[in-house]
């Protein structure tokens, strides 16, 4: 017996790996903690799993928290976020058919400048677009509405973003169904593999530093056990240091790859570890820095600024109290769990749990499209001390 | 209040819907139709305004339900799983069971309980179905691993079957393995000797 044993769930995507790194590379056993990891299907089946009690933790997206909190979708109870699992690593892409007019329209395809990007999309659209993610709740739905939003195309006026199981998004791209998507990888690189579409932009070229995915933990077991959580969080965040070193890319691939875990090609997953993509089937591969971080940049720092946008984005959108939405959000991004439990193992520590989102680094104008830091696309910030 | 619901089950299998539907039958008139395709399911499902939506738990296709239950005023319906939480029996029972329902327009719980607890029952069974077909497969595997490896000691060292499978269960108690473990070992290094 390595200590205790706790379900802790996850969704075969590459930014799953903290979970998987922790309990094969024995990070976890370090703790006396044995992590089973249960696989899941879809991010509700997830999201009931932890709500129930199936599994103690999770994987989750960084928005489901927060709308948990607004109560919106499902009738579970509150999911704290104890810390961020990852921040990047998800990708636009359009069909073959949209890539071929955007081109021909002069589009470069650069996978870099986003305005220029969403401008060449929304002229070439053919009517309404309809794009794909794989949650209602998700920093995928997120990036685009704030994107596209930016641009002047706002939903739902020409624009319907769509739910779409990930390993059905490239066929739902090769049938009509939709015309664009943004998901994670492996999924984009699948549909370029298999013809249906191109890669447009990552989506840390709309936003480049945003929280993915967190580790997800029923409020009231993260009250009740702060011994485990504690142990269950450090497993995970050195799971995290170790995956930022370059060195140790293959290696987790190679761990990735596996049938239990996602049963993918183990290429593929480096690829997205080290952010070079094949972004079309003619075989242009790029190299996207900041692509994917589990680590660099206090990447899993829950930061209360971060919840806040994404509590302002939720409550704009439908149309709820923008306040409460905020105040709501705010508690359930736990920094001070992060604090507690991550700083006495060397877990670099900000000065304030806020900060301005969007403001780290001053734009260089016009050079370097790809945005290092904490960066969106439009140059505006978010400060979470200002009514909007 | 006896006027029949509109059931949607969503199932890839065509059989296993219809074992599903016929237990939905057995609880009650109501009007039941199945999607076995996964393209545009969300229209697929919005045009047959269904009060009631089955899907396996384990289905990738349950998130773009997730999105459904929200499309209409996200705030005045707490629908998606399962009405609400005041019958967390039932929903344990129906989570364990991997059964999964929307709750496409307020119904109450008590109508929608005999048809969950028929729906539960028939994923229980489709449940032991399957780990009992994965035992068997996994024991079919098994047995050829070990005739391989019989049939290499048998030429290798000219002895019997019974011989053969002496030998390969006396390795495994002496190591502790498990026989086909000891059967697979060799066949993979004799594939390498080759």
């Amino acid at each position: 017996m390595n200590g205790r044993a706790l379900s802790v769930g996850f969704v075969p995507l590459v930014d799953a790996a903290p979970l998987i790194v922790a309990q094969e590379l024995g990070f976890a056993e370090e703790e006396r903690l044995t992590l089973d990891l249960q696989r899941a299907a879809s991010w509700s089946m997830l999201r009931d799993m932890l709500s129930f009690g199936q599994v103690a933790a999770a994987q989750m997206l960084a928005p489901v928290p927060v709308a948990v909190a607004l109560g919106l979708g499902g009738t579970a109870g509150r999911i704290d976020a104890l810390q961020v699992l990852s921040v990047n690593g998800t990708v636009v892409g359009v069909s073959a058919a949209l890539a071929q007019r955007m081109r021909e329209a002069g589009h470069p395809f650069d996978f870099t400048d986003a305005a220029a990007a969403g401008r060449a999309l929304i002229a070439v659209r053919g009517g309404e677009l309809r794009i794909g993610v794989p949650f209602p709740f998700s920093m995928h739905a997120e990036l685009l509405y704030y994107w596209l939003g930016a641009l002047g195309f706002q939903a739902p006026q020409g624009l319907s973003v769509r739910t779409i199981p990930p390993p059905r998004m490239a066929e739902a791209l090769a049938t009509g169904e939709i015309d664009a998507f943004c998901v994670g990888e492996p999924w984009g690189s699948i549909a370029v593999e298999t013809g249906a579409g191109e890669l447009l932009l990552p989506g840390a070229a709309i936003w480049s530093f945003a929280p993915e995915k967190v580790l997800a933990a029923r409020h009231d077991w993260a009250e009740s056990e702060p011994e485990t959580v504690g142990r269950l969080m450090r497993a995970v965040w050195r799971a995290g240091r170790w995956l930022a070193n370059p060195a140790n890319r293959m290696t987790a691939s190679e761990i990735l790859a596996r049938p239990g875990y996602l049963d993918v090609s183990a290429e593929v997953l480096e690829r997205a570890l080290g952010g070079d993509l094949v972004i079309s089937a003619t075989g242009a591969e790029v190299h996207v820095p900041q692509f994917l971080e589990f680590h660099a940049g206090l990447a899993a720092f829950p930061w209360r600024s971060q919840a806040a946008w994404i509590g302002t984005r939720l409550s704009a959108r439908l149309g709820l109290d923008r306040g409460p939405a905020v105040a709501a959000a705010r508690a359930v991004f736990r920094s001070d769990l992060y604090r507690r439990n991550l700083g006495p193992i060397g877990g670099e520590l900000p000065p304030s749990s806020d900060r301005i989102e969007g403001g780290t680094v001053a734009p260089a104008t016009g050079a370097a499209p790809i945005l290092p830091g904490n960066r969106f696309f439009d140059g505006r910030i978010f400060d979470p001390d200002l009514r909007e | 209040m006896t006027q029949t619901l509109s059931i949607v089950v969503v199932e890839k299998d065509r059989d296993r819907a219809m074992l599903i539907v016929d237990s939905l039958r057995e609880a009650g008139d109501h009007e039941i139709f199945v999607i076995t395709e996964e393209t545009s399911l969300a229209r697929r499902i919005a045009e047959r305004r269904p009060d009631l939506v089955l899907i396996d738990i384990a289905s990738p296709s349950r998130d773009v339900l997730e999105e459904l239950a929200l499309a209409s005023g996200p705030m005045e319906r707490p629908v998606a799983m399962f009405v609400d939480r005041s019958d967390e029996g039932l929903t344990q029972a129906a989570i364990e069971a991997g059964v999964s329902a929307y709750v496409v327009d307020g119904l109450r719980a008590d109508r929608i309980k005999p048809i969950l607890d028929a729906a539960i029952a028939r994923f229980h069974l489709f449940h032991r179905m399957r780990s009992e077909l994965a035992a068997t497969k996994a024991a079919l595997e098994e047995r050829k691993v070990i005739d391989r490896a019989k049939g290499l000691l048998m030429r290798a060292r000219g002895i019997d079957e019974d011989a053969a499978y002496a030998l390969l269960r006396k390795t495994a108690m002496d190591q502790g393995r498990k026989i086909s473990d000891v059967a697979l070992a060799l066949v993979t290094a004799m594939a390498l000797l080759k």
